[in-house]
């Protein structure tokens, strides 16, 4: 497969601040890629350079393998569908889509045709003669989509066009969007500081923090293997303890924190390399919440600690415990709602226990603030 | 009623009915009656006013259309003459006005950035503290046979000999233009500050040329805007005395300077009231035709 969409140490950066730094990303065609990352890390910069609205200051944009520097966004074969969507509220849900086709010069009943054509893609049919206004958001979300796939475009660029949406409604339009991707079969890439729309769409992410690739992998990888702090406490929840390496055994790792001695897995550090740990390193150690078992439940576990409750927050499928080591370390741990809590009172010591190949060490560095 | 004066408090309430009451009744109604009942009586010495010679007559009127009894013209084509020539002229500044000042007001409004917008918005406010007979004096200055334009094109050798801007009035016409541009440009700049700028971007997105999506997003967006600022500079100009008084060539003839003279110089109230009222009524009537055809309301206007 070849690159459809490749940055090449691209950056862009306005005066003396840098939106985003040296950012390298090959993107196949067909492929559903994610930029992920907190409000003010550089995505939709990063957006706005490959649809031809704002120029790097430095790099290359590749689209099919041509370098689009001097290409204005209506001559490239991308399309954006904005975070508020920019519908025209003037026009009918037809002549918005069949817009770019008014544009080329193409015939009324040929923009009938194909506008519904495309409305019956994005399961609107019959909805062409409606105003905007008329829809719900959900509605509006798939005329945008539709508007967007009638030029045809290689590219579909989406600048966090769910954020409006009611948790619902996302949920369904993930989906959707989803399925409309395998459909056109063009690449789409998505935009988005929601990690749970990122790893439900997505073949591979890429996570952002402060103008800078963290990492970039499948969705499994990013969650799993993430390869620095901020990847493993961005993207899902994560406890952190740190520590430091008091012995090494090839991938696996001692580490002695907050009075306990952990055995725990080195982290990867992309590209099928795994970080190297000598011992008295200063490290963090990463631990999911869904990854630590009270000690009487039954899963396989070669760590055992003792915390002291301080709430269990209940929450539809899972219950939350929040824990505390000497009141020095938080921890959180997940179960299933099913699992007896009623005598986890408040400060009682409960022993807790995770296996060590879900304990991932990875260097010192920063966290991502929530 | 209730519902105004409790959320205003009874204070508050009251001196917005009286001031606003105020301004309608005795600022517009009544001087306005007063002209609409004095255009229908007779041009009578104050001494007869309320005698028998002293009854409503469409006199005036009759004059407008068809002039004197003595002169033996059918109809007054003097009169309607200028006041054609009046209308028609106010239409084309309205338009020229307009097509000035669409660029200015979009690029205030989007394109520039906030301190820019703020500097020019400020630069096209403060020549307005200059009164308006002044800056038509300073433009006759500039357009006379011997003034600053003549002399600079003299110079440099473009003519040989000054060219009467007066007579040919250019001169008129620029100054009509510029006496009311404000009131074209903060409507249309009130209208397109609302525009999303993404509307913008996604048309040109799409492949949209910029000429396109003016007359296809922006335009229709600013209707209202345009609509407003429109009316304002065709009534005013339409009705304008100064600019027209000290810019007009020997030869035209403004209808406001006819309505003046049966004023002040004929000493025919009637008459001139008569004339002011043909104004009124033919401009709000066009105005009201042209906001049918454009399909603008009046609510949209005023937003």
């Amino acid at each position: 497969m070849s690159a459809d969409v490749e940055l090449q140490n691209v950056s862009v950066s306005f005066g003396n601040f840098y939106a985003a730094k040296n950012v390298s990303v090959k993107i196949e065609k067909g492929e559903f890629f994610s930029f992920l990352g907190p409000s003010g890390c550089g995505k939709t910069t990063l957006l706005r350079a490959i649809s031809g609205f704002s120029d790097p200051s430095d790099g290359n944009i590749l689209i099919g393998g041509q370098n689009m520097a001097g290409i204005g966004p209506n001559k490239r074969p991308t399309s954006l569908i904005f975070q508020n969507l920019a519908l025209f509220p003037l026009m009918s849900v037809a002549d918005n889509i069949a817009f770019s086709l008014e544009v080329r010069g193409s015939g009324k009943a040929e923009r009938r045709k194909r506008a519904d054509e495309l409305l019956e893609l994005v399961a609107l049919s019959g909805q062409g003669d409606k105003k905007v206004h008329e829809l719900s958001g959900g509605q509006r979300q798939r005329v945008a989509i539709a508007r967007a796939l009638a030029i045809e475009p290689e590219v579909l660029l989406l600048d966090e066009p769910l954020s409006a949406l009611d948790l619902k409604l996302r949920q369904k339009m993930r989906t959707e969007l989803r399925e409309i991707q395998k459909r056109v079969g063009i690449t789409f890439i998505y935009i988005t500081h929601d990690q749970g729309e990122a790893l439900t769409m997505s073949d591979r992410i890429a996570v952002m923090n402060q103008g800078e690739l963290e990492q970039i992998g499948s969705c499994n990888s990013v969650y799993e293997a993430p390869n620095t702090p901020f990847v493993a406490t961005f993207v899902g929840e994560n406890n952190a303890f740190y520590g430091t390496i008091s012995a090494v055994d090839g991938d696996m790792v001692n580490v002695s924190a907050i009075g306990n001695n952990f055995l725990a897995k080195a982290g990867d550090l992309g590209e099928g390399r795994k970080h190297t740990f000598k011992k008295n390193d200063e490290v963090i150690m990463f631990v999911r919440p869904e990854s630590i078992f009270l000690k009487d439940q039954n899963n396989q576990a070669d760590n055992i600690f003792t915390a002291a409750v301080k709430t269990v927050e209940f929450e539809g499928n899972l219950k939350n415990i929040y824990l505390s080591i000497n009141e020095k370390q938080d921890v959180r741990c997940s179960v299933s709602n099913a699992v007896d809590t009623m005598d986890l009172s408040n400060s009682k010591n409960v022993e807790l226990k995770f296996s060590s190949r879900d304990a991932i060490v990875l260097p010192v560095g920063p966290l991502a603030v929530d | 009623m209730n519902y105004f004066f409790n959320k205003n408090g009874p204070l508050i309430s009251t001196y917005l009915l009286i001031s606003i009451g105020f301004w309608i009744v005795f600022l517009i109604v009544i001087p306005q009656l007063y002209m609409l009942d004095l255009s229908f009586r007779p041009n009578i010495p104050p001494l007869l006013r309320g005698g028998p010679d002293d009854v409503y007559t469409l006199v005036h009127y009759k004059h407008f259309l068809f002039g004197s009894e003595t002169s033996g013209e059918s109809y007054n084509y003097v009169d309607i003459g200028v006041f054609l020539d009046t209308i028609l002229t106010a239409i084309l500044i309205t338009l020229i006005n307009l097509c000035f000042c669409y660029p200015i007001a979009f690029y205030i409004a989007k394109v520039a950035s906030p301190n820019t917008a703020r500097l020019l918005i400020v630069s096209l406010i403060i020549p307005f503290w200059i009164n308006e007979l002044l800056r038509s004096f300073a433009l006759r200055i500039l357009f006379a046979g011997e003034g600053f334009i003549n002399n600079v094109l003299i110079k440099l050798g473009v003519i040989d000999t000054g060219i009467n801007f007066i007579a040919m009035d250019v001169a008129l016409y620029t100054g009509l233009n510029y006496a009311y541009i404000l009131l074209m440009i903060f409507p249309l700049y009130n209208a397109l500050e609302t525009l999303d700028k993404n509307q913008l971007e996604a048309a040109e997105d799409l492949g949209s040329s910029m000429i396109r999506t003016h007359f296809r997003i922006v335009i229709p967006h600013a209707k209202a805007g345009i609509a407003s600022g429109c009316t304002m500079v065709f009534m005013l100009t339409a009705g304008a005395l100064a600019t027209p008084v000290v810019l007009s060539s020997p030869n035209t003839f403004w209808f406001t300077q006819l309505i003046y003279q049966w004023f002040n110089m004929n000493d025919n109230w009637p008459r001139g009231a008569a004339y002011s009222i043909v104004l009124l009524s033919v401009s709000v009537v066009f105005v009201l035709l042209m906001m049918r055809i454009f399909k603008v309301k009046i609510g949209e206007i005023v937003r």
